[in-house]
């Protein structure tokens, strides 16, 4: 079945290079047979990658290790859940897994316009073929997920202990969903660009895959930011690596192409700026894939070494695309001229305009950072590495001013707003941040983090404008329709989901941003080192080490402690944190030694609240046991694993009975839990922008609309 | 449509686009100046043992030498050697210890020379989830 | 490779080819030519315009009614939407009887 496995990503290429052939020449007047037959091409890739990666998973899931990728990334031990979420733990599977997404993506994208964009639709088929066949390049080539092993071993290596978590097993699918549904708006663009269509059907026809994209980026890098907050002994949920920065700058493009597309929408505007907004999301989703499978920069997750084939077929591509989006963009100039210009600073073209260009800033400023080792290198001979501070020195700013614009983008009108409106519209919004800004001055001590207190004023701002707009449009509903409040308003956000949903939108990341606000100027972190009885102030809690535990599973032996806390002299229960240690499979390590030395992974303690975290992380220390285990490992060389078991317990017990100190990490945080909580609100407003309206609702604002314009001619 | 652009408008129009590129321009000046001066310089454990001056910062980049750690209380000793090689400088930490520390793992601290020992900068220490490709060399039975 | 993989590829192939190659197989239908491409892709351009016209108008009433239009502003905003929007409705029927048009022509 491997056999199998290869000949469809063979047939899967032969397929990719066909339909582009075939798109290419129906396009160029060979017919819509040919363009016809080239888009059954992508559907038949789909079902084809679709078999090879069924192969794939039923591999995993009976553990069968003639399967080089099963033997390395799983174990029977494992269970079952993450045997199928394995599968793209590794390098092969999880390529297999991003042309199944694309393939997957792109037939429906091309199902959906079928019928329409007759013109731009061969051209965005052959692209999107393209990288389908790219990547069945690497699968073939670089990756391959069906390499026998030889000899086939009786047990595998097991998934990485640090991977065994329900968001690490969903936050490549989702980050993977977002990169190819970025994509598709990519290949339409340059199939507009190619067939000079550049009129309001094409980006109709590709807004909703770039909320999509958007949407699912979104929730990736929120899984991938929460995971590392639970599960990393470190207690942060951001660390600008340049993995985490790799999906960061496409959302950043998308969410302004998702604003800059409404000013095309309505004003003929901007036209160059959109498409290459697309062209760059779509490349930097690509340059997000190259970062984390070729190894090219310094990152903790880095899989390969740099240097390699892989790292050279994504320059490639790269290449050709930043060329190609280039040379077309100028050629088709012409065609992108503006209809209109700004007609006044006071407006919402000028308020989303400059909402662009902060994200477009913030993604240039997290480009170059996480890029400097690269072009520090090319211009300076050395490489040299920007960390954290740098990265919040100028990023921090400009997110205090995005939250500023999300608050005042909604509430100016189109063209041109007058000042007497402006004073209306912003009177109960302004009240309420300058309510904030004294209530923190007084009653805190905020100020001296002015930046923070900066965006808690406008998170305010931007709060009480959703409010307001809520209120005043279920208002002007009701006194229409004569609805009560609560079904106008519902009503009201079924009619206007792409308005009232992006305003969802605006209020999570407000509140989002409130909670990183929160908890990195005003933390409270230490490092302790207690021995039992001991205890530790971090913020407003005291917390003592009562005693050490242990515990002895199939697979790991974890070692903690019973953390009591208090707060103000009351009793608030206990944290319990461990650090479990996964044995390694290394022959040169003793049975006991080699428990210690594999994989280890922290078991946090978290108490959750919605005013403040309290985290807490332990990291036994293992020098005075040092001896015994040497000793264990020399005695008992070579013992099987009944013995090994029964040395690991006795050590685990000699922990619990004579403690050594062991340092804690222990971090109290305010409004931790706003992040998570205003990423729901925002993924939810997404949604709602997405959903599609009732069929219903657009007859009848059709019909409203002709037959009022019809009435124009006569009042004219 | 009928707007036809008139003298004024348009000028108006290319002067704000002349203003805004030169803010970008000069931002983006200011951002490159600064980055130079912030970073830290990535350097292998030879070229750290040969050319590092005592005060300055650098980004050190290796492997961590088998049976060279050693905890003292909150403290990490450790070493560090080149990736293909077996140079190795000594190496001082204090603060969170990543999850994947083992010997043999590739690390990054950022780090400042005092004497013949490094002292690693407090929770700068980076160590790069295995490789599955060279575990298996190593690692499997 | 034994039997029973060979064969499940062929049967993939086979079945592949044969989808793929439907369309190609099948009675040629009356081919649209460059000039109806054209004029049918315009229609379409021109229907995606209106249908944002209508948007922007349904928009800007909202924006009066929540208030942050005034009616005056409304007004004068809303007449400019209509017209415009007659002048792409008039253009698409141009452009849909030029399509009939060579449509007729054809047949």
């Amino acid at each position: 079945m491997i056999v199998v496995g290869r000949a469809c990503l063979i047939l899967a290429l032969a397929a990719a290079v066909y339909g582009i052939g075939a798109s290419l020449y129906g396009a160029r007047g060979g017919g819509t047979a040919w363009v016809a037959s080239g888009r059954r091409a992508m559907y038949s890739l789909f079902g084809i990658v679709a078999v090879a990666f069924g192969l794939l998973e039923s591999a995993f899931l009976r553990s069968d290790f003639s399967f080089d990728v099963v033997a390395s990334h799983s174990s029977t031990t494992t269970p079952d859940f993450y045997k199928a979420t394995a599968i793209w733990s590794s390098q092969e599977g999880s390529l297999l897994l991003w042309i199944l997404l694309l393939a997957g993506f792109s037939s429906l994208a091309l199902r959906l316009t079928r019928a329409r964009l007759r013109e731009v639709a061969p051209y965005a088929q052959a692209v999107l073929l393209g990288f389908a066949g790219f990547f069945a390049v690497l699968l073939l080539l670089f990756a391959n997920p069906f390499a026998a092993s030889s000899p086939v071993p009786a047990q595998g290596t097991g998934l990485n202990p640090l991977l065994r978590h329900p968001m690490m097993a969903i936050h490549p699918v989702m980050l993977y969903s977002g990169y190819t549904l970025a994509a598709v708006p990519f290949a339409f663009a340059i199939g507009a660009l190619v067939a000079r269509r550049l009129g309001a059907d094409w980006i109709a026809a590709i807004r909703r895959f770039s909320l999509g994209a958007w949407l699912c980026l979104g929730i990736g890098i929120l899984l991938g930011a929460r995971w590392s907050y639970v599960e990393l002994g470190w207690g942060g949920y951001w660390g600008w690596d340049p993995v985490e920065n790799a999906s960061l700058m496409p959302w950043l493009t998308g969410t302004a192409f998702l604003h800059s597309i409404m000013i095309q929408e309505k004003r003929g505007m901007l036209k160059v700026w959109n498409v290459s907004l697309v062209l760059a999301t779509g490349t930097l989703a690509i340059l997000g894939t190259f970062l984390v499978r070729s190894g090219v920069l310094d990152s903790i997750h880095a899989f390969v070494g740099a240097g390699n084939g892989i790292a050279w077929m994504f320059t490639g591509l790269i290449a050709v695309m930043v060329a190609g989006s280039i040379a077309l963009v100028h050629g088709r100039r012409e065609a992108l001229r503006s209809e209109h210009g700004l007609d006044s600073l006071l407006s919402r073209e000028a308020v989303f305009l400059l909402n662009n260009l902060v994200l477009v800033a913030l993604c240039f400023v997290i480009f170059w950072g996480t890029f400097f080792p690269l072009i520090s290198e090319a211009l300076t001979g050395t490489k040299a590495a920007l960390g954290p501070p740098w990265f919040s020195r100028y990023t921090v700013p400009l997110a205090v001013l995005l939250v500023l614009l999300s608050g005042i983008g909604p509430v100016i009108a189109w063209r041109r707003a007058t000042a007497a409106n402006l004073r209306r519209m912003f009177a109960w919004p302004v009240a309420g941040a300058a309510a904030v800004l004294v209530a923190l001055l007084v009653l805190s001590d905020t100020a001296r983090k002015p930046l923070a207190l900066a965006l808690f004023c406008f998170a305010a701002l931007v709060l009480v404008v959703v409010g307001q707009e809520l209120w005043r449009g279920a208002r002007a509903r009701g006194s229409m329709t004569r609805e009560a409040p609560p079904a106008a308003l519902v009503a009201l956000v079924r009619r206007n989901r792409r308005r009232y949903g992006g305003y969802l939108v605006h209020a999570g990341i407000a509140v989002l941003f409130v909670g990183v606000a929160a908890s990195s100027a005003f933390q409270h972190a230490r490092d302790v080192r207690l021995s039992p009885g001991q205890s530790a102030r971090v913020g407003g809690y005291q917390l003592t080490y009562v005693k050490p535990t242990a515990k002895l599973a199939s697979e790991k032996v974890s070692l903690g402690a019973v953390l009591r806390v208090r707060k103000g002299g009351r009793d608030l229960g206990t944290l319990r944190p461990t650090r479990g240690y996964y044995p390694t499979m290394a022959p040169d390590k003793g049975p006991v030694g080699g428990i210690f030395d594999g994989q280890a992974t922290s078991e946090v303690g978290l108490r959750p609240g919605l005013r403040r975290d309290l985290w807490t992380a332990v990291e036994p220390d293992l020098g005075p046991l040092q001896r015994f285990i040497t000793q264990a490992d020399r005695q008992f060389a070579g013992a099987g694993s009944n013995v090994q078991g029964v040395l690991v317990a006795a050590i685990a017990q000699r922990y619990v009975q004579r403690p050594p100190p062991a340092t804690f990490r222990i971090i109290d945080s305010p409004l931790v839990t706003w992040i998570w909580i205003g990423s729901l609100i925002a993924f939810t407003g997404g949604l709602i922008a997405l959903w599609p309206a009732p069929a219903v609702v657009r007859r009848r604002a059709a019909t409203a609309a002709r037959t009022g314009a019809a009435r124009e001619p006569a009042r004219a | 449509m009928g707007y036809c652009s008139e003298m004024d408008p348009s000028r108006k129009r290319r002067i704000r686009l002349v203003v805004a590129l030169s803010v970008a321009v000069l931002l983006a000046g200011a951002l490159a100046y600064t980055s130079f001066s912030a970073s830290s310089e990535a350097r292998s454990p030879s070229q750290l043992a040969r050319t590092g001056t005592s005060g300055q910062s650098y980004q050190l980049t290796g492997k961590v030498a088998t049976g060279s750690i050693r905890q003292q209380g909150s403290t990490l000793f450790f070493r560090v050697r080149d990736r293909a090689g077996s140079a190795s400088v000594p190496v001082r930490y204090t603060g969170v210890v990543p999850d994947p520390f083992r010997e043999g793992r590739e690390v990054i601290v950022t780090v400042r020379r005092e004497g013949g020992l490094f002292v690693g900068e407090k929770d700068s220490l980076v160590t790069k989830c295995p490789s599955k490709f060279t575990d298996k060399q190593t690692g499997k039975a | 490779m034994d039997l029973v993989a060979f064969l499940v590829v062929l049967a993939l192939l086979g079945a592949a080819v044969w989808f793929i190659s439907a369309p190609l197989r099948a009675e040629p239908e009356e081919e649209a030519g460059k000039t109806d491409l054209a004029r049918a892709a315009e229609v379409e351009r021109l229907e995606a315009a209106r249908d944002a016209k209508y948007r922007e108008i349904r928009d800007a009433e909202m924006d009066f009614r929540t208030g942050k239009l005034s009616e005056a502003d409304h007004r004068g905003l809303e007449a400019e939407l209509r017209a415009e929007a007659v002048e792409i409705l008039r253009e698409l029927d141009e452009a849909r009887a030029r399509g009939l048009q060579s449509g007729q022509a054809t047949s």
